[in-house]
């Protein structure tokens, strides 16, 4: 068995420290996340799903614990240096593309992610092709808009392109924050298969959290359910086919 | 006559101060005070530098290098101090008008009999008023040019994405709390220049001159914008030169109809509530489409 290419160890964040109302929300996760797995993550409101991905995003510190990337202590590293390596796509469709520059300006910013930007001619004709061919696997005819201003485009297009920036410079990690609970449902079933089909077809490494249950069973090779902060189960393989909706729903019981 | 070329050329010499804080003002949505300290520091550092017998253009590149340092500070306490935009500014501009004070020893210096960059033997030979029409285009072209270049660069679509979306440039790795420094130190040392320039073409440089300089800079962006609506990125750029230019004829146009000039900052204070009104007016009464026939190519 290959090393983990992310490591959590007995990771532990508090919040509003040495106030009355400090509260520790994540009590001591311990994740390995190995290469090609595609877990999808599912717990109640407050379990800690969000801040699990600002602890991995780096947004958020860790107060004891250790994060590892293939093996090299990242725990801390700063927000903008894990994006060399770890791509995320957000819930809001606003906060994932910069709303007054074109589709494809915001793609040419993500070819760049977590590099160093220099003083040269950023060559968005040159890469116009490659950007209109990508934009049409999502079958929503984002294509069609590559010089629109993002924020006239739609919710759904808004979410489908921000999932294509996190993905068109290939992240070791990509992290799914929920990101097609604020779609109708018919164009967050068709951004879920274009997301299932880039991750499966390029092998890439990712966690998607869902309050679907179906979909967490669907999608992915690997399913954990978070609950207070702790790991309560984690199915691999074999074990997550055979999870039903039923037995899921007995962890949010209680 | 004379008074029209006059007003433009006093339009193009305080674009830059239009153009400076638009880098802030509306690509990074930072509402940047300092702007009414660093004008007037810019002024005092170039004119107190030639009274003491420096050559004028290294007086003004003086001033540029004064007016990045004050964006320097305002960045410095607004992201590594983490104090708010607005109240960062206004503690640069407060803290500025005493280094002025110190800087020029008293509150008014006259450059009378000195040399400036506006009285070289090329720039006395023109007629009257053309003088800062000439130097004003020639800033004005070479700082457009440099800022459409420089957004256009990997760098500069950075700066963009920084002001539009912070949270999207710092999830692919952009270092948004240097961007913005860069930003207050670019635009800030523009302002400082302008400063620098309107002092010498002034003749004087006065611990005063700032007080309302971000009502005259906004103005030249609105107005920019409300007069010629729908634009790109570049051509926005030009429309501030023109929104300038536009605002000096507004008030020499009022000036004319007989109020003085200690009536300028109330004026222009007006003349921007208007332009910033347009849009809630228009809903109201549907004034825009009279108002603006005359100045928009088409509907």
């Amino acid at each position: 068995m290959s090393k983990p290419i992310l490591e959590l160890k007995n990771v532990q964040t508090v919040v509003n420290k040495g106030t009355a109302n400090e509260t520790t929300i994540l009590k001591g996760i311990n994740l390995a996340i190995n290469e090609g797995d595609f877990i999808t993550i599912v717990g109640t409101n407050g379990a800690g799903k969000s801040t699990l991905f600002n602890v991995i995003g780096g947004n958020l510190s860790v107060d004891a614990g250790q994060i590892l990337h293939n093996g090299t202590d990242i725990t801390k590293s700063s927000e903008e240096q894990r994006t060399t390596f770890l791509a995320r796509v957000f819930q809001d469709p606003k906060l994932g593309t910069a709303p007054r520059m074109t589709v494809a300006e915001n793609m040419l910013l993500a070819t760049k992610r977590g590099e160093r930007r220099h003083l040269v001619h950023r060559k968005l004709k040159a890469n116009i092709a490659r950007f209109t061919e990508l934009a049409a696997t999502m079958n929503n005819g984002l294509e069609k808009r590559m010089t629109t201003a993002t924020g006239a485009l739609s919710g759904g297009q808004r979410q489908a392109l921000s999932f294509l920036m996190a993905t068109l410079k290939r992240p070791d990690i990509l992290l799914l924050d929920e990101h097609t609970a604020a779609l109708d449902p018919h164009t967050s079933l068709n951004l879920l298969h274009a997301t299932n089909e880039r991750i499966t077809h390029d092998h890439l490494t990712a966690l998607m959290i869902t309050h679907h249950l179906e979909d967490a069973l669907t999608y992915g090779n690997r399913l954990i359910v978070l609950q207070n902060g702790q790991i309560k189960a984690d199915f691999c393989g074999q074990e997550k086919q055979e999870l039903t909706v039923e037995k899921l729903y007995h962890y949010f019981e209680d | 006559m004379n008074l029209m070329v006059s007003a433009i050329g006093q339009g193009l010499l305080w674009a830059l101060l239009g153009l400076g804080l638009y880098l802030t003002f509306r690509i990074l949505d930072f509402c940047d005070m300092t702007v009414e300290g660093t004008f007037p520091l810019g002024a005092a550092t170039a004119v107190t530098a030639i009274s003491h017998g420096i050559n004028p253009l290294l007086a003004t590149l003086l001033a540029i290098g004064a007016g990045m340092l004050a964006g320097l500070v305002t960045g410095l306490l607004y992201t590594k101090g983490k104090i708010p935009s607005l109240l960062a500014g206004i503690l640069t501009m407060t803290a500025i008008y005493s280094v002025n004070l110190r800087i020029m020893g008293k509150s008014n210096i006259s450059l009378l009999g000195k040399p400036t960059l506006f009285n070289g033997r090329f720039m006395t030979s023109l007629p009257q008023y053309f003088d800062s029409v000439v130097m004003g285009i020639i800033i004005i072209a070479v700082i457009t040019i440099l800022m459409v270049l420089f957004l256009a660069t990997d760098y500069g679509q950075a700066f963009i994405a920084t002001g539009d979306n912070p949270t999207m440039a710092k999830s692919l790795g952009i270092h948004t709390d240097k961007m913005i420094i860069v930003g207050l130190m670019v635009s800030n040392g523009m302002v400082g220049l302008c400063g620098a320039l309107i002092a010498q073409n002034n003749g004087y440089a006065d611990i005063n001159m700032g007080i309302g300089t971000i009502v005259i800079a906004l103005a030249s962006i609105i107005i920019g914008e409300v007069a010629f609506g729908e634009l790109t990125l570049n051509q926005r750029l030009v429309a501030v030169t023109l929104g300038s230019i536009i605002y000096r004829i507004i008030l020499l146009v009022v000036l004319q109809l007989g109020f003085s000039a200690n009536d300028l900052n109330l004026i222009s204070s007006v003349v921007l509530a208007i332009c910033m009104m347009l849009p809630q007016l228009e809903q109201h009464l549907h004034l825009k489409k009279p108002i603006l026939k005359g100045v928009r190519p088409h509907e």
